[in-house]
Formats: C-alpha cells, sequence, structure tokens
C-alpha cells in the first residue's frame, strides 16, 4: 500500500490547473497578516515564491547562505528559459510544450504538474518583462527567441548569455522591494541545518547565522525549501561551491520523501576537467550548440592539432548518428556520445577526455550573411571571417570570453574542448500537486523537488519550473493548507519541539568540530565525488552500484573518525559549513546509489549499461519502472522505497527518437 | 526651500554644487586670462590697462565679482569638505594601491585645489586686496606696473608657476568632470569634452605661467 | 605538485570585525599556471587545516565570474591585475614565478570585515530594496510582447544590468563611492518603459540609502570603471546624475 497521494484535481488534463485555481480555499487579507512562512533560498524558486507570498500579505522570512538573496546559483544559468509563447508562428502551444517535456523527461514526469508548468509559461516572461527584465530583442523591438536542445520549435527567450542571472535579479528585485516595505525580513549568511515539526506539520528550522555561529529558532504556519540541487555529491559540477542537500536531507530525515535520486543530468557541454586542483566545472551554455558542431578525429589518438585536421577526417558524430536532431540533440543523448567516443579513444585533449566545439563553419556562414546584408558582394576571406566573428561574439562573446579566461586558448581560432559535467539533478523531494511534500506543511520549490522532469530536464525548463514554482503556482496551492492553518497562533520558539531540534543540530556541529581526525573536509568530498561520477555517473551497472554503496559506507566511517575541522563553533567558520554539508552529502550518495540500483532500466539520465538498446540507446521498462521512486528514510543506511505510479492518459508512450 | 539645502547637502548635491562653481570658475579664468594677455601686445600695458580699468569700474563686473567671491568660497568650502569625507569613506587605508586604473591627478583634486588655495591667497594680496580693499596701490601705478613689480623678485614668480601647474592639473580634471557630474555623458560628444578641457586647461596655464615669467625676464615692454 | 609557480602571499587575516587585523606571509609552491586564484588558496587552505591552522577565510560561490561573492583586492586592484574578470575567472598564469602577492579584503567603511577577506556588503541589498525595483505584483503584467522596446535601448538596459553586486567598484573607488553599483540599477530601469513611472522616487530614494549607507561621493575618477569585471560604464554615473537632478528640482 503505498503512502503516497499525489492530489492531481479530477478532470480533463487542460483544465485541471484552471479548475483548481477557482476552488482552492482561499484566506482572507486579515488572516493572511497573522501567517508566517519561512522561505529558504533565494533562488528563482525561493525569491518568486517570498516576493509572490509578501506581495499577498503573508509574513515572509527568507533565508539563503550567500551574503545576498542575488548570489543564489540561478544567477548561472546561461541559456534561456522556455515558454510556450508561440511568438516565432512556428507552431508553439502549451500542449507542445508539456508534450516536449514530457518526451524530453523519458516519460517519467507527472502530467499534471507538467501539464501546468506548460500553462504559466508564458506568464513568466510577461511577469519579467513587467520587471524590467532585459530580454534580448530584435530590431522591431518585439522579443527574440533561440533554439534550444530537445525541441524544434524556438520557444526560449534569453538574455544573451546571462538568462539566469537577469531573471534572478528581476525576482531579487521584488523580493527586495517587500523587504523595503516591512512584509519580507531577510536572513542572508544563514543556513537552515533543521526542519521543527510539532505535531507532525512542519512549524519552523533551525538556521545558523554563519557570521556568528549562533544557532537561531524560526517558526513558520509552512515552511518552503528553495535549497536547490544537490549535484556537488558528485563534488565537481556546474554547482555553485556553496550548493548543498542540507537543507532537503535534513526534511528527508524528518519524513519528506526523496524520490528518483539517481536522476543527474551529466550536461555535453562543459570546460574539461584541467588538473587535481580543480575546485569546479564551468558550463558553456548549450545554446553553443545552435551554431557549432561537434567532432572527434576519425583516427584513434590523433596526434595533430585541431585545425591541421582535414574536413573529411573528423567525425561529426552526433550529425552522423542523429540526422533529424543533429547537434541539438538532449542532453543525455549527447552526453553519452561523447562519452562513447572517448571511452572508445577518440578523445582530443592532453587528458584525451574531450570532444570539440568548432565554430569555424558558423564564421564563415555568418560572415557570408553578414556580407550579404552589408551589400558587399565578393567578400574576401578575411571579410567573412571578420564579420563572422563579429557576429558570433554578438551572440555568444562573454562564453567565448569565458572559455579563453580558463583554458587560455581563442575559440575564435581553435575550435573549444568539451566534455560533460554534472549539471542538475532531477530527482529531489517528493512533492504532491501543490507542491507540498510528504511532511504538511512543508513544501519543496524549484531545482529542490523532483517533480517536472521526469529522468531528463531539457535545456532553459529550469528556470521556467522555478519561477513557475515561485510566482504561480506556490501562491495558489498554498493556499490549500493554510486556509486550515488560520486558527493556529505564531508558536513560541521555546517549545520542546524547538529546543530539542535546536539541540541535536547543535550535538551535531559540535562532534563534527570535536573529532579532531588529520584530514581536510574536501578529502573526503573528493573521494565521494570520485565514487559517484566513476560508479553513479553517465553510465551504471549493478556490480559497480554494489560496490559504489559499500565504500561510501566505509567513507562515512572515515570521516566521522578523522576528518579535522578547523576554526571555531560560534565564529564564522566555513569548513564547519562544509563539514555539515558533505556529511549529508555522504549519505545521500549512498541512496542514489540504491536507486539506481533499483532502477532496472536506463532512462534519461539514468543509464544502466545492462539496459540498452543494440545501437547503445537507452532502454526504458515501461511495464516495470513507470513509477517514481519515493525513498522513506528509516535510520541510517536504510531506505524504504514507496511508488507512484504515472499515468500517461494525454500521451502515448513510445520510445524516445531523436534520430 | 529647505528641499534646496537638503538636496544639495547630498552626495550628488555636493557634487552637483562643486561641478557649477567650477564651471563658473572656468568661464572667468577664460576672461581673466583674456584680458591679462594683453600685456603680451608689448605696448607697455596699455590697452592692457584701459580693460583693466573697465573691468574695475564697470558695475556690472564688479556685481559679477561678488558672485566669483561667493562661487569661489562655495567651491573651495564644499571641495575640501567633500575631500574629507570622502576621505573618512575609508576607515582602514590598502597597503597597496596600483594606481593605473585613474590618473593621479583625478584622485588628487583636493591637494591640488589646496596648492591652488595657497597661490589664491598670495596672488590676491598682491593685487586684488591692495586695489580694491585697503587701496595701497597708488592711483598712478597701473596694474601693468604693480605685475612687473610683484614679479620682478623670483618667489611670486616661482608660486606663480607652481599654482600654474596646479591649475593645468585641476582643470584637466575638472573640466570634463563637471560634465559628467551635471550629467553630460555622451559617446559622441564626451571625447570632445574631453579633448576641450584638456586644450583649455594647458593653454590657459600656460598663458598665465608666461605672464610672471616673461615680466620676470623683462621680456615685455 | 601540479606545477612550477612558487609564491610569497601577503593575505590579511582579521578574526572578527572587532579585533584589529595584520598581514601573513605565506609560501606556497608548486602552483599549476591552469588553476584559478581561488584554487590556489584552496591549496593554501588545506595545507593549513593539515598544519592545524585556521584557513584563510574568503567569499565565493559561483567560481564562474557571476555570482558576484568573490572579492579579493590583490596587489592593489580589486579582482587583481587582469581586466574584465572576477577573482574567481583570475588564473594562475597571470603571475610569473617568484611573485609575492598582497591579497586584502575590499576596504570601505561600508563594507565592515566579516573575517579575514569576507566583507560585509548588504548594503548593497538595502540600495535595492530602497528603490530598485518595478512595483509590479505577480500577476498584474500585460503581454511581453505590447511594449515594443527599441533594441539599442533594451541592449542599453542589459550592460547596466550585468552588474554582479560585487563592490569591486567601491573596492576601487577613492572614495569607497557606490555610485557606479547604484546608477546601474538605476540607469537600466530609467532606459526601459517599465521604469518610468517610478523614475523620479527611484532616484531619490537609491541615492538617498546609498548616502546613509556611508559610501562617498564620487569625484568621476574612473577607476570604478576601469576595475569593474562586468564592464559597467560611468556613463550610468552621468545618467544617474541627470536622473536625480531633474528628479530633485522637478519634484512637487
Ligand atoms: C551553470 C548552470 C547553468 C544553467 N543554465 C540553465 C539554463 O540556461 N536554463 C535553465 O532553465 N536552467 C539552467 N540551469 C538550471 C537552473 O539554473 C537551476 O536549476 C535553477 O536556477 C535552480 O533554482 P532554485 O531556485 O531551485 O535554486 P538555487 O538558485 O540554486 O537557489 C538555492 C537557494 O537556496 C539557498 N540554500 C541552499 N541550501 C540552503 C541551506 N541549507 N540553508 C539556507 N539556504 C540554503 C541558497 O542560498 C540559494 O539562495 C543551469 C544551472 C547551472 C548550474
Ligand atoms: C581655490 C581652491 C580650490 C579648491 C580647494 C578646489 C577643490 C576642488 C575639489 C576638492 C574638487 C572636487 C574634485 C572633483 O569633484 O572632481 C574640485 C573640482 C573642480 N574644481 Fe576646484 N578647487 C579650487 C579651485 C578651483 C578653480 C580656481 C577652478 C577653476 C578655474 C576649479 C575648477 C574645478 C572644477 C571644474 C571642478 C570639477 C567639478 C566636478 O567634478 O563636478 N577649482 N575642486
Ligand atoms: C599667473 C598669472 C596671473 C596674473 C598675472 C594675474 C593677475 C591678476 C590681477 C592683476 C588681478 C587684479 C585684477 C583687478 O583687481 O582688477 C587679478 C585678480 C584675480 N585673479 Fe589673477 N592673475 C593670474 C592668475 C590667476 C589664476 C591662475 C587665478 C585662479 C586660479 C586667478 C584668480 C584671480 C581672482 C579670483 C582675482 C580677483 C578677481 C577680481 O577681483 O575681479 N588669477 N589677477
Ligand atoms: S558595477 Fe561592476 S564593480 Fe560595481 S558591483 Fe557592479 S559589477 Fe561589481
Ligand atoms: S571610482 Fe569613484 S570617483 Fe566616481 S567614477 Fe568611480 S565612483
Ligand atoms: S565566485 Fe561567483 S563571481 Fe567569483
Amino acid at each position: 500500500m503505498t503512502k503516497l497521494d499525489a492530489k492531481i484535481p479530477e478532470g480533463n488534463l487542460a483544465e485541471k490547473w484552471t479548475k483548481y485555481q477557482s476552488s482552492v480555499p482561499l484566506v482572507n487579507p486579515a488572516n493572511k497578516r497573522n501567517l508566517e512562512i519561512v522561505v529558504v533560498g533565494s533562488g528563482l524558486a525561493g525569491a518568486s515564491a517570498a516576493a509572490s507570498l509578501a506581495e499577498l500579505g503573508y509574513k515572509v522570512k527568507v533565508f539563503c547562505f550567500q551574503d545576498s538573496p542575488r548570489r543564489a546559483h540561478s544567477i548561472a544559468a546561461q541559456g534561456g528559459i522556455n515558454a510556450a509563447k508561440n511568438y516565432q508562428n512556428d507552431g508553439d502551444s502549451t500542449y507542445r510544450l508539456f508534450y516536449d517535456t514530457i518526451k524530453g523527461g523519458d516519460y517519467r514526469a507527472r502530467e499534471a504538474n507538467v501539464h501546468r508548468l506548460a500553462e504559466v509559461s508564458g506568464n513568466i516572461i510577461d511577469q519579467c518583462v513587467a520587471q524590467g527584465v532585459p530580454f534580448a530583442r530584435e530590431y522591431g523591438g518585439l522579443l527574440s527567441n533561440r533554439s534550444f536542445g530537445g525541441t524544434q520549435v524556438q520557444r526560449t527567450f534569453y538574455a544573451a548569455g546571462q538568462t539566469g542571472q537577469q531573471l534572478l535579479l528581476g525576482a531579487y528585485s521584488a523580493l527586495q522591494r517587500q523587504v523595503g516595505m516591512g512584509n519580507v525580513t531577510l536572513y542572508t549568511r544563514h543556513e537552515m541545518l533543521d526542519v521543527v515539526k510539532v505535531d507532525g506539520k512542519a512549524r519552523g528550522i533551525i538556521a545558523r547565522d554563519l557570521v556568528t555561529g549562533a544557532l537561531e529558532r524560526h517558526f513558520g504556519h509552512a515552511v518552503l525549501l528553495c535549497t536547490g540541487g544537490y549535484g556537488n555529491v558528485f563534488y565537481l559540477s556546474t554547482n555553485a561551491m556553496g550548493s548543498n542537500v542540507t537543507a532537503a536531507w535534513k526534511a528527508h530525515k524528518k519524513g519528506a520523501f526523496f524520490a528518483n535520486p539517481c536522476y543527474t543530468q551529466i550536461h555535453p557541454t562543459c570546460i574539461p576537467v584541467s588538473g587535481d586542483h580543480q575546485s569546479k566545472l564551468t558550463l558553456m551554455s548549450e545554446s553553443l550548440r545552435n551554431d557549432g558542431r561537434i567532432w572527434v578525429p576519425k583516427k584513434k589518438d590523433d596526434p595533430r592539432k585541431a585545425n591541421d585536421i582535414p574536413e573529411d577526417e573528423r567525425d561529426y558524430y552526433l550529425e552522423r548518428r542523429y540526422p533529424a536532431f543533429g547537434n541539438l540533440v538532449p542532453r543525455d543523448i549527447a552526453s553519452r556520445a561523447a562519452k562513447e567516443r572517448c571511452d572508445a579513444g577518440y578523445g582530443v585533449g592532453s587528458s584525451k577526455m574531450a570532444v570539440y566545439l568548432d565554430y569555424a563553419a558558423a564564421i564563415i556562414r555568418y560572415g557570408k550573411g553578414e556580407a550579404n546584408k552589408r551589400n558587399i558582394h565578393n567578400p574576401s576571406n578575411e571579410e567573412i571571417q571578420s564579420m563572422g566573428k563579429e557576429v558570433v561574439k554578438e551572440k555568444y562573446g562573454n562564453l567565448f570570453d569565458m572559455y579563453k579566461q580558463i583554458t587560455g586558448e581563442d575559440p575564435y581560432e581553435v575550435p573549444m574542448r568539451i566534455y560533460p559535467a554534472v549539471h542538475y539533478t532531477m530527482g529531489g523531494l517528493w512533492v504532491d500537486y501543490n507542491l507540498m511534500t510528504s511532511v504538511p506543511g512543508l513544501y519543496a520549490l524549484g531545482e529542490a523537488n523532483f517533480s517536472d522532469h521526469g529522468a531528463n530536464r531539457l535545456g532553459a525548463s529550469a528556470l521556467m519550473q522555478g519561477l513557475a514554482d515561485g510566482y504561480f503556482v506556490i501562491p495558489y496551492t498554498i493556499g490549500a493548507y493554510l486556509a486550515s492553518e488560520i486558527r493556529t497562533p505564531a508558536m513560541s520558539t521555546d517549545s520542546e519541539a524547538f529546543v530539542a531540534a535546536e539541540k541535536e543540530v547543535s550535538d551535531l556541529l559540535n562532534k563534527l568540530m570535536n573529532i579532531k581526525g588529520t584530514k581536510p573536509v574536501d578529502y573526503f568530498h573528493k573521494k565521494l565525488g570520485k565514487i559517484m561520477w566513476d560508479k553513479c555517473g553517465m553510465a551504471r551497472n549493478e556490480k559497480g552500484l554494489k560496490e559504489a554503496i559499500s565504500e561510501i559506507q566505509a567513507l562515512q566511517k572515515e570521516f566521522w573518525s578523522d576528518v579535522r575541522v578547523t576554526g571555531e563553533l560560534n565564529n564564522f567558520n566555513p569548513e564547519l559549513e562544509k563539514a555539515a554539508r558533505v556529511a549529508d552529502f555522504l549519505e545521500l550518495g549512498e541512496l542514489m546509489c540504491q536507486d539506481a540500483l533499483n532502477r532496472n532500466e536506463s532512462c534519461g539520465g539514468h543509464f544502466r549499461e545492462e539496459y540498452q538498446t543494440e545501437d547503445g540507446e537507452a532502454l526504458r521498462d515501461d511495464e516495470n519502472y513507470a513509477y517514481v521512486a519515493a525513498w522513506e528514510y528509516k535510520g541510517a543506511s536504510d531506505f524504504e522505497l514507496h511508488k507512484e505510479e504515472l499515468k500517461y492518459e494525454n500521451i502515448k508512450i513510445a520510445q524516445r527518437s531523436y534520430k | 526651500m529647505s528641499w534646496l539645502t537638503k538636496s544639495f547637502s547630498t552626495s550628488l548635491g555636493k557634487k552637483l554644487l562643486m561641478a557649477v562653481t567650477g564651471l563658473f570658475l572656468i568661464s572667468f579664468l577664460l576672461i581673466h586670462c583674456s584680458i591679462n594677455a594683453l600685456v603680451f601686445l608689448q605696448d607697455g600695458g596699455e590697452t592692457f590697462n584701459s580693460a583693466a580699468e573697465f573691468m574695475a569700474t564697470n558695475p556690472v563686473i564688479r556685481t559679477m565679482e561678488i558672485v566669483l567671491f561667493v562661487g569661489l568660497l562655495v567651491h573651495i568650502v564644499d571641495g575640501l569638505r567633500l575631500h574629507f569625507e570622502n576621505k573618512a569613506k575609508r576607515p582602514v587605508a590598502y597597503a597597496v594601491v596600483d594606481g593605473k586604473n585613474s590618473t593621479w591627478y583625478s584622485r588628487s583634486m583636493g591637494l591640488l585645489g589646496t596648492l591652488l588655495l595657497l597661490f589664491l591667497v598670495l596672488h590676491l594680496s598682491h593685487f586684488w586686496v591692495n586695489a580694491r580693499i585697503t587701496g595701497t596701490i597708488p592711483e598712478e601705478i597701473t596694474m601693468f606696473n604693480k605685475m612687473k613689480e610683484v614679479f620682478a623678485s623670483p618667489f611670486p614668480v616661482i608660486v606663480y608657476v607652481l599654482g600654474c601647474g596646479s591649475l593645468a592639473y585641476h582643470l584637466m580634471h575638472g573640466f570634463q568632470s563637471a560634465f559628467q557630474t551635471i550629467g553630460w555623458n555622451h559617446p559622441k560628444y564626451t571625447p570632445a569634452i574631453k579633448c576641450i578641457g584638456n586644450i583649455y586647461a594647458i593653454v590657459v596655464s600656460i598663458i598665465f605661467a608666461a605672464m610672471p615669467i616673461a615680466f620676470h625676464l623683462d621680456l615685455i615692454k | 605538485m601540479e606545477g612550477n609557480l612558487n609564491l610569497t602571499l601577503k593575505i590579511w587575516r582579521q578574526k572578527n570585525a572587532n579585533e584589529a587585523g595584520k598581514f601573513e606571509t605565506y609560501q606556497v609552491s608548486g602552483i599549476s599556471e591552469d588553476m584559478s586564484f581561488l584554487e590556489m588558496i584552496d591549496v593554501l587552505n588545506n595545507r593549513l587545516i593539515e598544519e592545524g591552522d585556521d584557513p584563510v577565510a574568503f567569499d565565493h560561490d559561483c567560481r564562474e565570474g557571476i555570482c558576484g561573492m568573490c572579492s579579493m583586492y590583490i596587489n592593489g586592484k580589486p579582482h587583481g591585475p587582469n581586466k574584465g574578470v572576477t577573482t574567481c575567472q583570475l588564473h594562475m598564469r597571470s603571475f610569473s614565478n617568484g611573485e609575492t602577492i598582497t591579497i586584502e579584503p575590499w576596504r570601505a567603511g561600508a563594507f565592515p570585515v566579516i573575517k579575514d577577506l569576507v566583507v560585509n556588503r548588504s548594503a548593497f541589498d538595502r540600495i535595492i530594496a530602497a528603490g530598485g525595483f518595478v512595483s509590479v505584483n505577480t500577476g498584474n503584467a500585460q503581454d511581453a510582447n505590447n511594449i515594443p522596446i527599441p533594441k539599442d535601448d533594451a541592449d542599453e538596459a542589459f550592460a547596466a544590468a550585468a552588474c554582479i553586486g560585487c563592490g569591486a567598484c567601491v573596492a576601487a573607488c577613492k572614495n569607497a563611492s557606490a555610485m557606479l553599483f547604484t546608477s546601474a540599477k538605476i540607469s537600466q530601469l530609467a532606459l526601459l518603459p517599465q521604469g518610468q513611472v517610478e523614475r523620479s522616487k527611484r532616484a531619490q530614494a537609491m541615492v538617498a540609502q546609498m548616502d546613509e549607507e556611508g559610501f562617498g561621493a564620487c569625484t568621476n575618477t574612473g577607476a570604478c570603471e576601469a576595475e569593474c569585471p562586468k564592464g559597467i560604464s560611468i556613463e550610468n554615473i552621468a545618467r544617474m546624475n541627470r536622473e536625480y537632478f531633474s528628479a530633485v528640482f522637478t519634484a512637487k
């Protein structure tokens, strides 16, 4: 018997959300003033939720571990945000966005949630433009779109290579407006270290003031976790250094189910690792695949420089294998294809773990186009090159600059070297249609939940989801819960539950400080990352996963006996912050491997080597695995699986093909 | 009118005051310089003296003089105040400062201004106080002769030349800075403003500096 | 040993806001040219931990030049010697073997030191809270394409909006002035039709908050523009001045 009720409204798919909106219980303005909401996280999901809820009249507290809400890692998103506006008149529609997202997610996402996401996608763009988000525009003054992986329409809105930044600054400004008006209280440099439950409901959090080290108790009638993804379990990822699973994991330990933890998105276009010192990986936006061509030499271990390899000795393997989508196949497919080539010995660069992303052809194409526009009839090669580079610079300049800074090579002259890297985690806290976790009053939004992307997320859909959750979903769905809470007065944080939760946290921190072992936290994090990447990364198999589980368990023991945390408990102490996060990653890593082991199929970001077609494509098992795997925490290394069946009433499940 | 004092006491208000008074001083110096340059006519100071006479007696000019002094005073007081207030905004100084991100003189406006102030004290005591306040220059001694007299000894000459040097640098930054402050920054015109500013600063200062030197070397007849 | 750079680091160490700080000197060796500056500090820190010392505290998060968190004043320049990059994007190939590198925190009264190289920049948040927004509640927006915006205006607004709030402008300015930061936000919104309604109020409120936070007044030295990792232009300061003056002189 499953304990999971997704609370999906009855009715026709396209009408569910509209009907829900007009029937959800409301909270009257006078009562809203007395209801307090704790929002953990200030990324797209957190900032948009906090601002919107404060606008409605709720009393909101916002927490983030950075020194300003504007620094949440949403800031780093480059490529763009999807919306079914059909401004390009190329056949887009709510249904098509819905369909693409379900298909892109390899038929492992919930139909109703995804449809709602597609429905509100257009409103997001409207809202952002009204806030002053400077999206890219055409000369006519209207919004510009680009195409992104996994779709055949142009529905991606963007602001150069800084879309996430601009969207987040929009949400941040809305948030700061509420801060200025006194409706939101900000707690920056605060890390949430536990959820407080009273009578089974989430009623607040324990947070550590990272500057003074003091533990604080904060009450809320409801708690929203908008704490982002956990890709850093791999140590190297495109996430920020501080991105963590701690908030979600603590919630998990307090009863929130963790869904599909093994679905990890490996992004195909990142700058390759340059050495042991590497602390993080840098993404080169997927939009680069619009114009760049990916190739490796046809000859194994070709020692020649890229530019010396003639055209007919290059293998444009994506174009070869997937003629319909070519370089624009979804991420999981592009990543695995790169790994396949490198593993087979065709990799490039000093590490041989990279493929080329080449702009030479695009530069010539754009150069010729530009010559036409400027009425230059017989342009010389140099003119074409220089005009082409100008166009490329205008479109991708900041990405090219970034590449140059990091590698010291000039991508206008030589092809970029890229390799896949961990980028996004589709898994997360299990939530129902209301975005509530399995703990009443505890919600999860944005990347922290598992909801909309199934086993693989399409490019430009995470920004859409984060903002949909925050601006347009939670303001309605939270009413369903809070309408019944209007008689609950604000609770004192001196209650037993709060005191006990704080003590638990303080014991844990003391324990970390007192191990006084010999190895820095990074040592353990790197080791964990290597296990995860090798055995629970782009390709997984039963043997490797089993090994990984026991290796992680051993590493947990070593960590708890030999980690050295310097500094003081009651002072600014980044080492202690890291240690607490890595402790949680160590537990999460184990669960991810378990989940991967349980899922005897390949789908999206989960590729089990045992389950593939003859030509190496993922082989799903819809018969047995068309479910959400939601794990309940039972104790150390003990997780119980609950299944939420996925019913496809509107889409016919098919093998995902991009050929 | 409290909004006015309030507006001028904000950071931007104080800057505006600097710019407006600065621009006014610039226009004064243009006239001052043009009239003084008449000494180079080698006519024994005849043209210069009559111009000076005109300036000294014309009621409009005399009124403007009051405005000038008020402006100068506001510029000095506001400038020094800004300088010290700004300094206090960085209580702990850097150990290493790489100055390549801006020009030294743009960072030394307070110092250059103070040097100018010292020069002005001396300058006004030479000419203006004597002529207008205490009246110790006898009627028959013209401005031309007074200049001859003052610049006969080397000390004032050195001070004047240094003063003009300070002026050049103060204005090389100040001229374009004033336009930036009042909001005139435009990709098309700003380069021109900067260019004119530099020419103005250098030419005016050279003409001024040439005077004491020429008198001292007895080149002016 | 991954590389062959040997360096002497002079780093500002300060326990907390109340205690006085001082420089400490450290040697690091075997630094690779491919390391980022922060990765070099990681190497130092892991060594300090192994030796039982307190590692150097510094702010950082995204390590790709966009969050604006990293903030080191390196050899007399915010974000180090290269143009257009943040500290996290600075790579060790920009330094030479045997060099001594002095690392200080951002210094400004309005950015008090929290620890070592970490400073408190929450003043920036309060400046934005004072007026750096368009007052449009969620759900109140019209269709995004209803108001066409000339591409040039949109591009210019974007260029101003690219500010990452790192505070290098304040750190570079001899007056510890926050005018580049403040003007970037005022400009972004002044350039867009959506920002017109609150234009005058915004300029006045943001400037007032900026003053209250204890930043200095700009004397147009241009150091901020030269050091800004995102190339924010001081044209924005001129625009802010126009916005402000027209606001105070025309407001009723
Ligand atoms: C390099 C990169 C590029 C991307 N590009 C795109 C793109 O082009 N298009 C797209 O759609 N998606 C993109 N994504 C994905 C997308 O950016 C993220 O999934 C999304 O922004 C996540 O938003 P969020 O609000 O859920 O979390 P985040 O923005 O990560 O915010 C997390 C917040 O939680 C806070 N927090 C976390 N833990 C705690 C704690 N314990 N206590 C207190 N606070 C805590 C943090 O301070 C932060 O404020 C990209 C991701 C990366 C990494
Ligand atoms: C006599 C003593 C003087 C002092 C103490 C003084 C001081 C200052 C100071 C501190 C500044 C501010 C720096 C800045 O904003 O860039 C300044 C600016 C300026 N000064 Fe002076 N100054 C003096 C004389 C003059 C004179 C004689 C002139 C003109 C001929 C002049 C023209 C300017 C101009 C144009 C500016 C720029 C205003 C702006 O930035 O908006 N100053 N002065
Ligand atoms: C170096 C060459 C200079 C010479 C020979 C010179 C000469 C004179 C003379 C003769 C007067 C008296 C005019 C009168 O009373 O009618 C005068 C006044 C004055 N000068 Fe100069 N000057 C010089 C440079 C400057 C500079 C560089 C400044 C400013 C920075 C300056 C500012 C003034 C002022 C403010 C007055 C009083 C104005 C007035 O009463 O109208 N002078 N100068
Ligand atoms: S204006 Fe430039 S230097 Fe200043 S905060 Fe913004 S990005 Fe940093
Ligand atoms: S450096 Fe400072 S002086 Fe003005 S131009 Fe920039 S704020
Ligand atoms: S760490 Fe984010 S900008 Fe440097």
